[in-house]
């Protein structure tokens, strides 16, 4: 379903700090898989999520992102936006701090369409938001009309897991979405992540420093290291992997 | 008595002109200052419009556009050549000082008396005054339903999301960019129609006239500001109505002052005072509280 194919990213280039983020890296992903991303600092993770959702330009030259067959490698984020959502890893970043959490969606429901001059924020909309957001369980389906900036790390996370998948995303990209967490919400957003993505059969890609993660969801395990794909598992070999297997790819990356 | 209605009518005027200011500052986050610049450009485009004998609707709308061009340039220098928006604004302000002048062909443009006008087409009192304050508390209540109506449909939120997230709004499909632009020349667009009014009812533009006028504007967002904080008012309309009422007080305490007869050299000055006081208001009510 999507086709990564020698991507490059440069950062700095021709400057003494020159830095290749992504070097030469290709990648297929299925349809309905579930990615964790794993690797230590500085070895590509956050920029290939960047350069997927086009954040990040990939080098000129041979580089090329392919979604469903359309090439995307030169389209700018927000067209790409309107088939890949995102949750980022600052609860700040996902949500408009000072709209209410019904305007909040009203974003996230037109995500693919575009926004025109009328007023969408009307009480068939308000219903479907409150019965979507019983489900977190949090009790927010009483607040939509405060403002998102006043709720807490782990609510506000939720609610932008809810918006990245109002409108189901051809990908779903994860920056670990729960670094920012304290544990017992983090715990929360883990699950409610995974059970999203599982019940409506997205294709995900999710960022993750914590290995336990892998081995309770997903169905793929990519590590990177210095910008190229070190390990790929998948399939029963996923199934069969361990902690120590994992820890072991660490410390001795290649 | 005529002094204070005046005083009121030009306050309600310049109401615009700050919630021009309370967009680009509050709502999408863009320190803009192009105000000084499409202020007296408006004003200037408005008079020889009117000058040339088009009604006074026509005149206006070419006011407003003007304006709204000169933030849509502000934000395109700002967003295609990553030049900082203080900066960007600073460098349309200059240039539009040039613009002015050749528009006019002068420092300063009387209407004569055969002009249109907005104040002269429309009677709805036989008292001077009365009229000018009547047509322009029109303008204004317009304005404040327009722009509350505006920012609260689907275009709107995505503007204001811009301003409160880039991140988010870029990750729902919302074209960044294209709303800084556009959302500048709404700003400057409701600036430029307080110009127009203010031009019309002093029946003159002058290339001084929008001189510090962004600081009037900001001064309003202020003291609006200081009291939501003060009594915790947070929704869109209350915000809208806390500049409407910045401004008022602003106005009205520059009125009195001028009639106490005070040096009018001192105002600039007595000016910063007034929003000192009021930005810091939040701080001495926080600090009784504590004791």
């Amino acid at each position: 379903m999507m086709q990564l194919k020698n991507l490059s990213v440069t950062f700095n280039r021709g400057t003494e700090q020159e830095f290749r983020a992504l070097d030469d890296l290709s990648l297929s992903v299925l349809e309905g898989e579930f990615i964790f991303l794993l690797g230590a600092n500085g070895s590509g993770k956050s920029t290939l999520l960047n350069v997927i959702a086009g954040n990040v330009r990939a080098d000129l030259g041979k580089s090329k992102i392919e979604l469903y067959g359309e090439d995307f490698t030169h389209k700018s984020l927000h067209v790409r936006a309107k088939q890949i959502a995102r949750v980022f890893q600052q609860p700040a970043d996902g949500i408009a701090a000072e709209l209410s959490i019904v305007e909040n969606f009203r974003l996230a429901a037109l995500r693919s369409t575009g926004r025109g001059l009328r007023i969408g924020t009307d009480n068939a909309f308000r219903n479907e938001i409150r019965d979507r957001i019983a489900v977190l369980g949090m009790g927010l389906e009483d607040k939509l009309d405060r403002t998102a900036g006043s709720f807490s790390g782990g609510q506000r996370q939720a609610l932008s897991l809810l918006m990245a998948t109002y409108l189901k995303p051809k990908l779903l990209l994860l920056d670990e979405p729960t670094a920012a967490l304290d544990p017992k919400s983090a715990e929360t957003v883990f699950r409610l992540a995974c059970s999203i993505v599982e019940h409506q059969k997205l294709t995900a890609i999710m960022v993750t420093h914590d290995l336990r993660h892998c081995l309770r969801a997903g169905s793929r395990i990519i590590h990177l290291h210095e910008g190229r794909i070190a390990h790929d598992v998948a399939g029963l070999k996923k199934q069969e992997i361990s902690l120590a297997n994992l820890y072991a790819w660490f410390d001795a990356p290649t | 008595m005529d002094f204070y209605i005046s005083a009121l009518s030009l306050a309600l005027a310049t109401t615009m002109m700050a919630w021009g200011v309370f967009l680009s500052v509050r709502i999408f986050n863009l320190p803009d200052i192009t105000t000084d610049g499409s202020y007296t450009l408006s004003a200037s485009v408005t008079a020889v419009c009117l000058i040339g004998g088009l009604p006074w609707y026509l005149s206006v709308l070419c006011g407003i556009l003007c304006g709204a061009l000169s933030g849509s340039i502000t934000a395109l220098i700002h967003t295609t050549l990553g030049v900082n928006a203080l900066l960007a604004g600073i460098l349309v302000m200059t240039a539009l000082y040039s613009v002015n002048l050749s528009v006019m062909g002068r420092s300063n443009l009387p209407l004569s008396e055969q002009c249109d006008s907005v104040f002269s087409a429309l009677q709805l009192s036989s008292d001077r005054y009365r009229n000018e304050l009547m047509i322009v508390a029109l303008f204004a209540i317009f304005s404040l339903a327009l722009l509350y109506w505006f920012l609260k449909t689907d275009f709107g939120l995505a503007l204001r999301a811009t301003g409160q997230s880039e991140a988010m709004a870029a990750s729902m499909g919302i074209n960044t960019q294209l709303m800084k632009i556009t959302g500048l020349a709404i700003a400057n667009g409701f600036t430029a129609l307080s110009a127009a009014l203010v031009m019309q009812m002093q029946q003159f533009a002058d290339i001084n006239m929008g001189i510090g006028i962004v600081i009037l504007g900001l001064g309003s967002v202020m003291m609006g500001e200081s009291l939501q904080k003060l009594f915790g008012l947070h929704s869109l309309s209350m915000q809208l109505l806390l500049v409407l009422f910045g401004c008022l007080v602003f106005r009205l305490i520059m009125a009195i002052t001028l009639a106490s007869g005070i040096d009018p050299n001192w105002m600039k000055l007595f000016n910063a005072l007034v929003v000192l006081l009021f930005v810091s208001l939040p701080v001495f009510h926080k600090k009784l509280k504590l004791r």
